[in-house]
């Protein structure tokens, strides 16, 4: 197998395994946050490597280039960025309201079953 | 204006609502324009599905056809659970304003306008023809969901939302990575182009890895056992308009998007190579017995159905597993069945929080003199997921044995059975809390709800006769949809 | 911040050339790497970096919450007009070729402008109100509190 040849799945996979780390280790809610975020860019590096075409120019039309990479997985991921965004933004917004509600933004030391009754 | 030209305002029509919806002042505006625009909804998809059950509908978006632009395309599938989700919308809307007046008294104008994203979502994610284009309103409807879950009053719902966030966020991105890794190998994502150009590299190990990965991330977004982790938290801490939607929509919809991806895109001949079968096999079956002993333990009913939930798509899961036209018209006439009975079971225990303010099974003692109309449409709903005779939870347990049974597999009828009798354990023990036991003593009488609550509980509970005597909508219009999804390109 | 005179001259120097850039992207995001998204995240953080320095009361003072959330809204129905013009017109569902007609380039030109114009709207104010809401938590919650008291 050709291993540096693939050196961005390489790369890929090594932010996907220490982001999921992150998430699943269920400590602070920021960190999962931050750990959610990192599994997310190796997904980003996936699919833009993927567009890239050695020794092919950018998607612009110009004069005396045929080569092209191709623009659509950027497309997509400028989407997945919004979404990830997006999803910080709720995510962090969630732990503010955790932090109010129960004084502390460790997730594993939380139980969401103590109660079910309105308090306000 | 053709219906093939009004077909994607099902999906718009709430998606462009929505930002002005944001902007509404007070209550009423902005609930009767989420009202307008679902049942607009609903009406555009009734009158879709005659015509999408005979031929395909396609709708090119910018007039681009595929592989540049991203399609519509509606076949029996889409077109039936795009109705469902659509009618439990319409429904759903009148009973949750009284609900929501007390729940989320501040802001309405937001929460409708989440409440329509989350539907556009839904139905976005149902219509669509494009691989990425799911995962798109599947983040849409899942982002707006996070939040309105967070808008419980419940100390914990802001946690609940959290984890459910980081499930959800996983899923995606699990998704967004099979498809990644089949865009790669094939250059298309377009589903009936990436049906066609599979096959031909489908003993690669990137394929079969895609594969995997799209598994993973629709059972996290589906709660397959055992991914079934946030459910719980996330049903019993959202507000009673949202916990009703979620449980009637949310999961019904991931079950689509595993079936078009896995029967239409894979194909049936790529499924029998890997351990499919096996494997939702096992997890269904875990799933039904485990997740309803759960919900026996439970003294909290929303929880409790909440579990039920979890053992629903068990037997979707066990239905999906025989990988036959049979099997995948019980797994989608058991989606639209449940569908019927949980929404109406939701809505009697959530309409019994807002009389009583407890969700404790303690707090349901003597409630069947005090609501009897509701109380007797829970009984009623509870026996419809028992499976009664004449219910629509009888129909789709005689189908899923009927095709154990073609099938010769007897223990997949022992475990329908055996869940069955978990099922009255559960049931059971609300209405018995309700109709045996005497209220407790101190309480102040309570009086029975109101009618704005009673007429949509009472509609799904005739839904749940009506569909258990006349089956020509459900079975039939299943099985051509199971038909189209087994024959490979819609 | 504010009274670090380094900060503020480099501040004031810097906001409109970032503004500059993000216009920059946004119109021509058409036909060179760029697009709404990019142009409405750069605006926003020249605003955002106004409001590091000035303080978030200065900044509220350009842009109030409740613009914010009017443009939010405001960027996403411009992009729905453009799209529901199309079939208005005649075509499809975010059909460009039918707004100028017997000029398809033109009228893809200006159908992309549009959107993208609509999607840098919305991105900006989206990303200066997600800032306001973590910036202004404190108070939000104390004005809650007293909308319940009373």
């Amino acid at each position: 197998m050709d291993w540096l040849g693939h050196f961005n799945y390489w790369v890929v996979i090594f932010l996907m395994m220490t982001g999921f780390y992150a998430v699943i280790a269920r400590g602070n809610m920021v960190k999962i946050i931050i750990g959610l975020n990192i599994f997310q860019t190796s997904v980003f590096i996936l699919f833009i490597s993927a567009g890239k075409i050695i020794g092919a120019s950018s998607p612009v039309l110009e004069k005396g280039v045929d080569l092209y990479s191709n623009p659509l997985p950027h497309v997509l991921i400028l989407t997945a960025i919004v979404v990830g965004v997006a999803t910080t933004a709720v995510g962090l917004a969630l732990a503010v309201r955790v932090r109010e509600n129960y004084g502390s933004i460790q997730d594993d030391q939380l139980t969401e079953e103590e109660d079910g009754e309105p308090h306000t | 204006m053709s219906i093939l030209e009004w077909m994607p305002f099902s999906v718009l029509l709430p998606l462009l609502a929505a930002p002005v919806c944001a902007l509404l002042p007070g209550r009423f505006l902005p609930w009767l324009l989420a009202m307008a625009s679902v049942t607009a909804s609903a009406v555009i998809m009734a009158f879709v599905l005659p015509e999408a059950v005979n031929e395909p509908m396609r709708y090119f978006f910018g007039d681009w056809p595929p592989p540049i632009g991203i399609e519509y395309r509606v076949d029996a599938v889409n077109a039936f659970i795009g109705l469902l989700i659509a009618v439990m919308g319409t429904v759903i809307l009148p009973w949750g304003r009284i609900s929501v007046n007390r729940e989320v008294p501040q802001r309405q104008g937001l929460f409708y306008a989440l409440f329509l994203l989350s539907f556009a979502g839904l139905m976005g994610i149902t219509l669509t023809g494009d691989a990425f284009n799911v995962f798109v309103f599947l983040e849409i409807s899942s982002l707006s969901t996070y939040v309105l879950v967070a808008q419980g009053r419940s100390r914990a719902a802001p946690l609940s939302a959290f984890r459910y966030l980081v499930m959800g966020t996983l899923g995606a991105t699990f998704y967004l990575i099979g498809i990644g890794l089949i865009y790669i190998m094939t250059g298309t994502l377009n589903m009936v182009d990436l049906a066609e150009r599979l096959p031909a590299v489908a003993d690669s190990r990137a394929v079969q890895a895609a594969f995997a990965f799209i598994i993973v991330g629709i059972g996290l977004k589906l709660a397959l056992f055992p991914l079934h982790r946030w459910l719980p938290g996330a049903y019993a801490n959202a507000p009673s308009a949202v916990t009703v939607f979620l449980a009637s929509t949310a999961t019904k919809v991931a079950i689509y998007v595993l079936l078009r991806l896995v029967f239409t895109v894979f194909g049936i001949e790529f499924v029998r190579q890997m351990p499919f079968a096996e494997v939702f096999f096992v997890l269904g079956v875990i799933g039904i017995l485990f997740a309803s002993i759960w919900a026996i333990e439970q003294d909290n009913a929303k929880r409790l159905l909440a579990y039920s939930s979890v053992a629903q798509v068990g037997y979707m899961a066990l239905a999906i597993s025989f990988v036959s036209v049979a099997g995948i018209s019980a797994g989608l006439v058991h989606m639209f069945n449940h569908a019927l009975m949980k929404a109406a079971l939701f809505m009697s225990v959530c309409t019994v929080i807002y009389q009583v303010g407890s969700p404790h099974i303690s707090a349901f003692r003597g409630l069947g003199r005090q609501m009897p109309l509701t109380m007797l449409a829970f009984v009623l709903a509870g026996l419809s997921l028992i499976g009664v005779p004449l219910t629509v939870g009888f129909i789709s347990k005689w189908l899923l044995i009927e095709t154990a049974m073609a099938d010769g597999n007897w223990f997949a009828v022992v475990v329908v059975l055996v869940g069955s009798l978990l099922a009255v354990m559960y049931i059971g023990k609300v209405a018995e809390a309700a109709w045996l036991r005497p209220a407790p003593e101190g309480r102040e009488p309570v009086r029975e709800a109101h009618p704005g609550l009673l007429v949509p509980m009472w509609i799904l509970v005739a839904a749940n006769f009506y569909f258990g005597i006349d089956t020509r909508l459900t079975v039939d219009v299943a099985r051509r949809g199971a038909e189209m999804l087994m024959g490979g390109s819609p | 911040m504010k009274t670090n005179g380094i900060l503020r001259v480099v501040t004031r120097f810097l906001i409109p050339l970032i503004m500059l850039f993000a216009l920059y992207i946004q119109f021509h995001g058409e036909y060179s790497p760029g697009g709404g998204f990019q142009a409405g995240v750069i605006f926003a953080a020249a605003w955002i970096l106004f409001a590091l320095v000035f303080g978030l009361d200065e900044a509220l003072a350009v842009v109030p919450a409740g613009a914010q959330k009017v443009l939010a809204s405001i960027g996403v129905m411009l992009y729905a007009t453009i799209g529901v013009l199309g079939v208005v017109l005649g075509g499809q569902f975010l059909e460009f070729t039918p707004l100028i007609p017997g000029s398809p380039q033109g009228a893809q030109q200006a159908g992309i402008v549009l959107v993208e114009l609509g999607v840098g709207i919305t991105v900006a104010a989206v990303v200066m109100l997600i800032y306001t809401l973590f910036a202004d938590r404190l108070r939000v919650v104390a004005d809650l509190t007293r909308e319940e008291i009373d």
